[in-house]
């Protein structure tokens, strides 16, 4: 087995055995911060598979929030079990994203001009819920209903265990996801487009079908991270869920961890998270918009210093490390 | 004035230019000639700092041109006019003419450096408020000429100026060309127009996949080989 | 059945704060052009501004167009260091990256001014009547911002046709490699461009201020719009920035009566990005 491997099996093993190991007063909070960590880097990594291929989307607090209030709404007005609400969720959003997709890709709406159609896309979605106000609880947001007792059909649980292993699942499914993109056909006319569109579609690439494909995979990926999300926090908000401040979050997680690998995404959102609890914990209800304001400068910071994000620098640092040693054990 | 030794540049690991060594005199015209993709723009770029030179010496007259900046190198004398004439088109033709004129040397002499490109090419002055993308590719090849002409450069740097011309228009521009010459200028030029450009300079340098393969006088290099040697490749 | 005077009074104010959003739009559309960056931050600079006339009116005093011309230097210098400080260091990086260091930008000023200046919202009001026009209300004080923010336009556009580096500058927007072939050191057109950008938001800062609260997030209440409107008016294309200002207000000023104030942002949005598939090079500017 390659060294990576062993790292790989025994940091699952200790996150497997998470909830069990003896944490004192804080194993709540703890399982809090990773269950947040392993949501939000199964979203990240739902956007880097657009991002990588030069889709950068600014919108996708719209999908984020499309999930989320689907699943919430459903489940409130109807009963309908958040499992079936979230596959209606994950569809509907696969719809816009079409909608969105398909004339960016028909019309060559690349580039700077991409992000802002999809962040006019991620308004849209926030002022509609907004709007809406009489049965989406407009900007005050909504609760989920609780449900009376535990319910797997509910997909509520008194136990944060239970949601714990259910996002690492979730999480790691992503990364297979993730993996199978990286390894499929589609990659190399996705890099083939994002490298040059009319030299792809020369060679015969479909490039609006590629887009189309991977612009809904990603948004309905996401929209099941936001139903993840709501079923977790019981709570949706439009400016937490929707608009360009989550979807600016996404993006940063994403970029600061590096966006061309496996572990990038998770690498960020686990950087981004723990900084802002950590700025939270510190400045607590003193010297309120403190915490955010080092945050924006740590980001502001971090994009200027490491461009090739946290982990692509570390890989290129541990890269420079193992050529030498490498080169040493050829020699003998 | 001008001279390179040794040069080598590229573009990331892309190496394009390998150890070409050229001169060009004060007064002459020189022209490089080579088929697609061998290195000529970069080559141009390099001597105008577009692209820097990764290894190697650029020296014109006397001073060594290493790691300066394009608009460093104009203010030394140099002016280019680059592949595809790279006109400012939503500015009036008078406009870009003043742009020419931009580093502060130039900027004094405006007045009279405008009537002489106006004296070489008439039609400029009556453009003058035309947008400068309404004009034909002819007219806008002088453009780009004129414009050269008002940083007072000694040296020019022509890339492929005939490039989508008319036949009968590429003969008059490198009639113009060489009315340019006799005005004094030293000139290099790059062309495919091999035919063509060996009657206008006093010698030529063959490039070949990055390096410097042939090089003599125009009128003693047998123009069929060499015509035949360019195109190689093609 | 909505009585048409007030659609008439909606259309008349959609004319009023056309003027302001223009002028931002423009600004935007300037620094965008010529350094080839979306400054996601460009209208939380604004917001800062509107804090000085604030606090320059209310608490020290100044008279108004003092704290005007304050604003407009302060727009200057920010634009400065926003270039010097984070421009610089990423011109050669990702897209987007450049979006996101702008972006930081945002975050860092929103939650400062949180910090400095808490949340709540504050105006500058001015004694200035309220006019009767054939039975709308129209407020003076727009009436004065439009007209002055129309001035700034103008000015501005003397400022690139008729100067030496006002035409440098657009230049540069057409084809930077060959305006550094000129002898134009990019570096210092970046510079002039970001602060003339920033000017901008500070003369649209101590025009809002006088019209609309400011608070921390005002940036986010503004910012989209005036990307939009930067876009759909066509890079560097002022008469297109003016129209598409004056469109996407009409849109949001009627709709707010007629709908909501949301629906009216929602119908001007979906507005924008159906006319990025049918006229990308802006609303003026056939496909092709
Ligand atoms: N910006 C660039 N990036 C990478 N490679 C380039 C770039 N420009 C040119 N090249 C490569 O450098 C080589 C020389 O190109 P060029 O100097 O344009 O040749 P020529 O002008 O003789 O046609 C070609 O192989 C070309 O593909
Ligand atoms: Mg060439």
């Amino acid at each position: 087995m390659r060294p990576g491997r062993v790292v790989g099996a025994a940091l699952l093993a200790v996150l497997a055995l998470g909830p069990v190991l003896p944490m004192g007063g804080m194993r709540q909070y703890v399982l809090h911060v990773l269950i947040q960590i392993f949501v939000w880097s199964f979203i990240g990594g739902a956007w880097s598979l657009m991002g990588r291929f030069g889709l950068v989307s600014l919108g996708h607090g719209a999908f984020l929030g499309l999930g989320a209030y689907t699943v919430t709404l459903l489940w409130n007005a109807y009963g309908l079990t958040p499992w079936l609400g979230g596959v209606v969720a994950a569809a509907l959003t696969s719809v816009l994203a079409l909608v969105v997709a398909y004339p960016c890709s028909r019309f060559q709406v690349v580039g700077h001009y991409f992000a802002l159609v999809t962040l006019a896309v991620g308004e849209v979605v926030r002022l509609l819920i907004i709007a809406e106000r009489n049965w989406t609880g407009g900007s005050l947001g909504l609760s989920l209903r609780a449900s009376p007792h535990d319910s797997v059909l509910a997909m509520q649980f008194a136990d944060k265990r239970v949601f714990y292993y259910a996002s690492l699942v979730l999480w790691l499914a992503g990364l297979w996801i993730w993996y199978r993109v990286d390894r499929s056909m589609a990659r190399a006319a996705m890099e083939a487009i994002g490298e040059d569109e009319t030299a792809a579609a020369s060679v015969g690439i479909h490039v609006t079908r590629f887009k189309m494909g991977i612009t809904m995979l990603s948004a309905s990926l996401t929209a099941v991270g936001g139903v993840a999300y709501a079923q977790y926090i019981t709570y949706v908000n439009p400016d937490t869920l929707a608009g360009i401040g989550v979807s600016l979050r996404i993006v940063f997680a994403v970029v600061l961890g590096g966006m061309y690998s496996l572990l990038g995404p998770t690498v960020g959102t686990a950087l981004t998270i723990a900084l802002g609890e950590y700025l939270r914990v510190v400045f607590g209800l003193r010297l309120i918009g403190m915490a955010e304001t080092i945050y924006g400068l740590l980001l502001i910071l971090f994009i200027i210093f490491l461009p090739a994000g946290i982990y692509g620098s570390l890989r290129d640092v541990v890269a420079g490390l193992a050529r030498p040693a490498r080169l040493a054990s050829g020699l003998r | 004035m001008l001279e390179l030794r040794g040069v080598t540049a590229g573009y990331g690991h892309f190496t394009a230019l390998w150890d070409v060594t050229l001169r060009v005199e004060a007064g002459e015209a020189v022209a490089v000639v080579g088929p697609n993709g061998s290195g000529k723009t970069t080559l141009m770029r390099v001597i105008s700092g577009l692209v820097a030179a990764r290894t190697g010496e650029l020296v014109f007259e006397g001073n060594s041109l290493a790691g300066r900046k394009a608009h460093e190198v104009v203010r030394h004398g140099i002016a280019h006019v680059p592949e595809g004439r790279r006109i400012f088109p939503r500015l009036s033709v008078g406009d870009n003419l003043r742009m020419g004129a931009f580093q502060p040397r130039a900027r004094q002499a405006f007045a009279e450096s405008r009537a002489r490109v106006y004296d070489l090419f008439p039609v400029l002055r009556e453009r003058e408020r035309q947008p400068a993308g309404s004009l034909s590719g002819g007219e806008q090849q002088m453009l780009a000429l004129g414009r050269a002409l008002m940083s007072r450069p000694k040296l020019i740097l022509l890339d492929e100026p005939s490039m989508g011309l008319a036949p009968v228009l590429v003969l008059r521009l490198f009639e113009l060309i060489r009315r340019v010459r006799e005005e004094g200028y030293t000139i290099l030029v790059v062309e495919q127009n091999v035919r063509q450009v060996l009657k206008l300079v006093d010698r030529a340098y063959l490039l070949e996949v990055g390096r410097i393969r042939m090089e003599g006088r125009a009128a003693a290099l047998s123009e069929q080989d060499f015509v035949r040697k360019a195109y190689v490749g093609l | 059945m909505i009585d048409p005077i007030f659609l008439l009074e909606a259309a008349v104010n959609g004319i009023l704060l056309s003027g302001v959003l223009a002028l931002l739009a423009l600004g935007l559309n300037l620094i965008f052009g010529v350094v080839d960056i979306v400054w996601i931050a460009y209208v939380d600079l604004v917001m800062v501004c509107m804090y000085l006339v604030y606090f320059l009116v209310m608490i020290y005093g100044w008279p108004l167009w003092l704290a005007g011309l304050a604003s407009v230097a302060l727009g200057a210098l920010l634009g400065l260091g926003v270039h010097l400080l984070i421009i610089t260091p990423i011109l050669g990086s990702a897209p987007v990256n450049q979006l996101l260091a702008t972006g930081g930008l945002l975050f860092f000023l929103q939650s400062f001014a949180t910090f400095l200046w808490t949340t709540d919202h504050r105006t500058v009001r001015l004694a200035l009547p309220i006019l009767e026009v054939g039975g709308m209300f129209l407020s003076f004080v727009r009436l004065i911002a439009f007209a002055i923010s129309l001035l700034a336009m103008i000015g501005l556009w003397v400022f690139l046709r008729r100067t030496y580096i006002g035409t440098a500058i657009r230049a540069v927007s057409q084809d930077r490699e060959a305006m550094a072939l000129m002898g134009a050191d990019p570096q210092r057109v970046y510079l002039v461009t970001s602060a003339v950008g920033g000017a901008m938001a500070g003369v649209a800062g101590a025009l809002l201020i006088i019209q609309y609260s400011v608070h921390p997030f005002f940036g986010a209440a503004f910012g989209p719009l005036t990307f939009m409107i930067c876009v759909l008016g066509g890079l560097g294309n002022m008469v297109g920035a003016f129209v598409a200002s004056v469109v996407m207000s009409e849109i949001i000023s009627i709709g707010g009566v007629v709908i909501s104030t949301e629906m009216g942002y929602v119908i001007a949005f979906v507005v924008f990005i159906v006319m990025m598939f049918v006229r990308p090079g802006g609303l003026l500017v056939r496909r092709g």
